[in-house]
C-alpha cells in the first residue's frame, strides 16, 4: 500500500513542488497520476522510490516509512517497487537477456533463479524471441517492454511508471498501457504518471489529478470528481 | 559475501580495470614508482641498520684499571663491570698483552718498543648493546672504584646515529607523501570508471542493489591495481637492488660496505609491497566511491 499524508516537498533551491499532498493507493489498484507540467508528478515518484526525502508529512510504501527509514533499508524498500521511466534506462552494450541478468544479479539472485525468472518475464511482455538482441536493435515500444520486464523481475508488489509512453507513438502507447493493465490484473499495484488525456480516457481507471503540488481531483476517468 | 558474488565482483573489477587501459597503466606506473622509492629507502635503512649493528659489535670502549693494581685485583673488577647497564660483554687484557700488541703494531719504532710492561695498565675491552647510550655508559664505568679512565669513540658513534635518525625521518615523510599521491591517482582512475558506469550504477540503485554490492567491483578494481603494482614493483626492486649491490661491490672506494643480500630481504619486500599495494588500492577506491554512493 502507498500512503502520502500532508506531504510538503521543498527543493533546496526553494521551489515548493508539493504543498500538503495526501494520497492513498490500495494494494491491487491501477491509478493514473495526471496534471500539468510542473504540478509535482515526478516529485511524487521520486518520493516513493526514496530518491528525495519529504520536507514535511509522511510517506509510506509497502510497509516502509520513508521519513525515518534507515539508509541501509532503502534498497530493500526499492525491491518492492518496480520503476519504469520514459527513457527506458537499458544498458546499451548488453543484450536484452543480459540486461535482465544484470538487474537480478544486482539484488543477489542466483543463477538458478535467474534462469527461471528472466524467460518468464520476457514471455510476459512478449519478447522471448528478442532476448539476444541489443536495445538499439529494438523499437521504442519493445525497449519499454524490456524495461517493464526488468521492473517485474524481482516480483515487486508495486509498479511505478513515470511517463512510460512519453517517447512512443499512440499505437505503441496503447500497447504499453494494455500490458500494464494485464500486469495489474495479475495482482500488482500500478501507478502510472502520464499527461496523455486520450490514452487515459480509453481506460476506466482511477485518475488522480495534481495541480501546484496538491490533489485537485480523484476519481474514475480524466474529469473525475473533485477532491474534497 | 557469497562465493558467486566474490567471483562476480572480481570479474567486474578486472573488466573495469582493462576498460581504462591507459588510466590503469598510469595508475600502476605511479604506484610502482612510489613502491620503488619506498622500497629503496627501506632497504637503505635496513643496510644502515646492519652496518650499525656491525659497528656495535665491533664497538669497544677501553676501561683502564688504576696504575699499579695487580692482575688479580684487576680481574676481580669484571663482575662489577658486567653489572653496568648496556654492557654486553667484557674482555680482560693484561698489561703484558697490551704491551705485546703495541709492540707488534709499532714494530719498527724504537721509541715505543722499549717501554717495559709495567708502564702499561691492565684494561678491559667493553662491548656495548647500544652505542646510542655511549656517554651514560661511560659515566657509569668511570664511577666504578679501580677504573681510572674510559675511552670511547663517541664522536664516530654519534655520526652514525645522526645518519640513522635523519634517514628514518626522511623515509617516513617520503613514504607518507608517496602513499597519499598513489591513493589520489588510484582514486582518480576509479572515479573515471564510476563515471563511465554511472548509468549502470543508477540502474542498480533503482532495482534495489545495496550500496555494498555496488561498491565491491570498484574495491576489487583498486585492489587489483594495487596488487599489480606490487608484483611489478617487486621484480623491478629486485633488479635495482642487485644492480646497486653489484656496483657497490665493484667500486673501490665504497666496497668496504657489505650489502645485505636480496635473498635475505625478499620476503620483507614482498610483504611490504603487497600490504602497501592493497592499502593504496583499497584506500584509493574507497575515497573515490565514498561520496557518489549517497542515496
Ligand atoms: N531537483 C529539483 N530542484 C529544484 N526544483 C525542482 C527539482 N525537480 C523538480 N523541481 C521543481 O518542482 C516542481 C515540480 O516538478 P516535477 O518534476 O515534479 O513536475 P512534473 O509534474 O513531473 O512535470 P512534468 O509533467 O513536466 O514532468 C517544478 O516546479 C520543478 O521545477
Ligand atoms: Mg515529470
Amino acid at each position: 500500500m502507498i500512503r502520502l499524508t500532508d506531504v510538503v516537498k521543498e527543493y533546496p533551491n526553494g521551489t515548493h513542488a508539493l504543498n500538503g499532498l495526501s494520497l492513498e493507493i490500495q494494494d491491487g489498484e491501477f491509478v493514473f497520476l495526471v496534471g500539468p507540467s510542473g504540478s509535482g508528478k515526478s516529485t511524487v515518484i521520486k518520493l516513493l522510490i526514496g530518491e528525495v526525502e519529504p520536507t514535511e508529512g509522511r510517506v509510506m510504501v509497502n510497509g516502509f516509512s520513508l521519513r525515518n527509514i534507515q539508509e541501509w533499508q532503502i534498497p530493500y524498500m526499492r525491491r518492492t517497487v518496480g520503476v519504469i521511466f520514459q527513457d527506458f534506462r537499458l544498458i546499451e552494450h548488453k543484450t536484452v537477456y543480459d540486461n535482465m541478468v544484470f538487474a537480478m544479479r544486482a539484488v543477489g539472485a542466483g543463477p538458478r533463479e535467474i534462469k527461471k525468472r528472466v524467460p518468464y518475464c520476457l514471455n510476459l511482455v512478449g519478447l522471448e524471441d528478442k532476448s539476444r538482441q541489443l536495445p538499439s536493435e529494438l523499437s521504442g515500444g519493445e525497449q519499454q517492454r524490456v524495461a517493464i520486464a526488468r521492473a517485474l523481475l524481482n516480483n515487486p508488489s508495486t509498479i511505478i511508471a513515470d511517463e512510460p509512453t512519453g517517447n512512443l507513438d499512440p499505437a505503441r502507447s496503447l500497447e504499453i498501457m494494455r500490458l500494464l493493465e494485464r500486469i495489474n490484473a495479475l495482482g500488482t499495484t500500478v501507478l502510472v504518471v502520464t499527461h496523455e488525456k486520450d490514452l487515459v480516457n480509453r481506460f476506466d481507471k482511477r485518475v488522480v489529478k495534481l495541480n501546484q503540488g496538491k490533489v485537485v481531483a480523484d476519481g474514475k476517468g480524466y474529469s473525475g470528481r473533485k477532491a474534497q | 559475501m557469497r562465493g558467486r558474488n566474490l567471483f562476480y565482483f572480481a570479474r567486474e573489477g578486472a573488466y573495469n580495470m582493462f576498460s581504462h587501459g591507459f588510466m590503469s597503466f598510469a595508475a600502476v606506473g605511479i604506484t610502482v614508482a612510489c613502491l620503488l622509492i619506498m622500497g629503496t629507502f627501506t632497504m637503505v635503512a635496513i643496510n644502515i641498520n646492519a652496518m650499525m649493528e656491525d659497528l656495535e659489535n665491533q664497538n669497544q670502549m677501553l676501561a683502564f684499571v688504576e696504575m699499579g693494581m695487580s692482575e688479580e685485583e684487576a680481574r676481580g673488577l669484571e663482575s662489577q663491570l658486567l653489572q653496568v647497564p648496556n654492557v654486553s660483554g667484557v674482555t680482560f687484557i693484561s698489561n703484558a698483552q697490551a704491551a705485546e700488541e703495541f709492540r707488534d703494531r709499532y714494530e719498527n719504532e724504537e721509541l715505543y718498543t722499549g717501554i717495559p710492561d709495567s708502564n702499561y695498565r691492565h684494561r678491559y675491552a667493553i662491548n656495548l648493546k647500544d652505542i646510542g647510550r655511549i656517554a651514560e655508559t661511560k659515566a657509569a664505568l668511570d664511577a666504578i672504584p679501580g677504573i681510572e679512565d674510559v675511552r670511547a669513540a663517541e664522536a664516530e658513534a654519534q655520526g652514525f646515529i645522526t645518519i640513522r635518525n635523519v634517514a628514518g625521518v626522511v623515509c617516513v615523510v617520503l613514504i607518507a607523501v608517496l602513499f597519499v599521491v598513489s591513493i589520489f591517482i588510484i582514486a582518480n582512475t576509479i572515479k573515471l570508471t564510476t563515471f563511465d558506469r554511472r548509468d549502470e550504477i543508477a540502474i542498480m540503485k533503482m532495482v534495489g542493489a545495496t550500496n555494498g554490492f555496488i561498491r565491491w567491483p570498484f574495491v576489487f578494481e583498486g585492489l587489483l591495481l594495487g596488487l599489480f603494482s606490487a608484483v611489478i614493483g617487486f621484480f623491478l626492486q629486485w633488479g635495482l637492488y642487485e644492480a646497486i649491490a653489484r656496483s657497490v661491490a665493484t667500486n673501490d672506494t665504497i666496497n668496504f660496505i657489505s650489502v645485505v643480500p636480496f635473498a635475505g630481504l625478499w620476503h620483507y619486500v614482498a610483504g611490504i609491497f603487497a600490504a602497501a599495494g592493497m592499502v593504496i588500492g583499497v584506500g584509493g577506491s574507497l575515497s573515490a566511491i565514498r561520496r557518489f554512493l549517497q542515496v
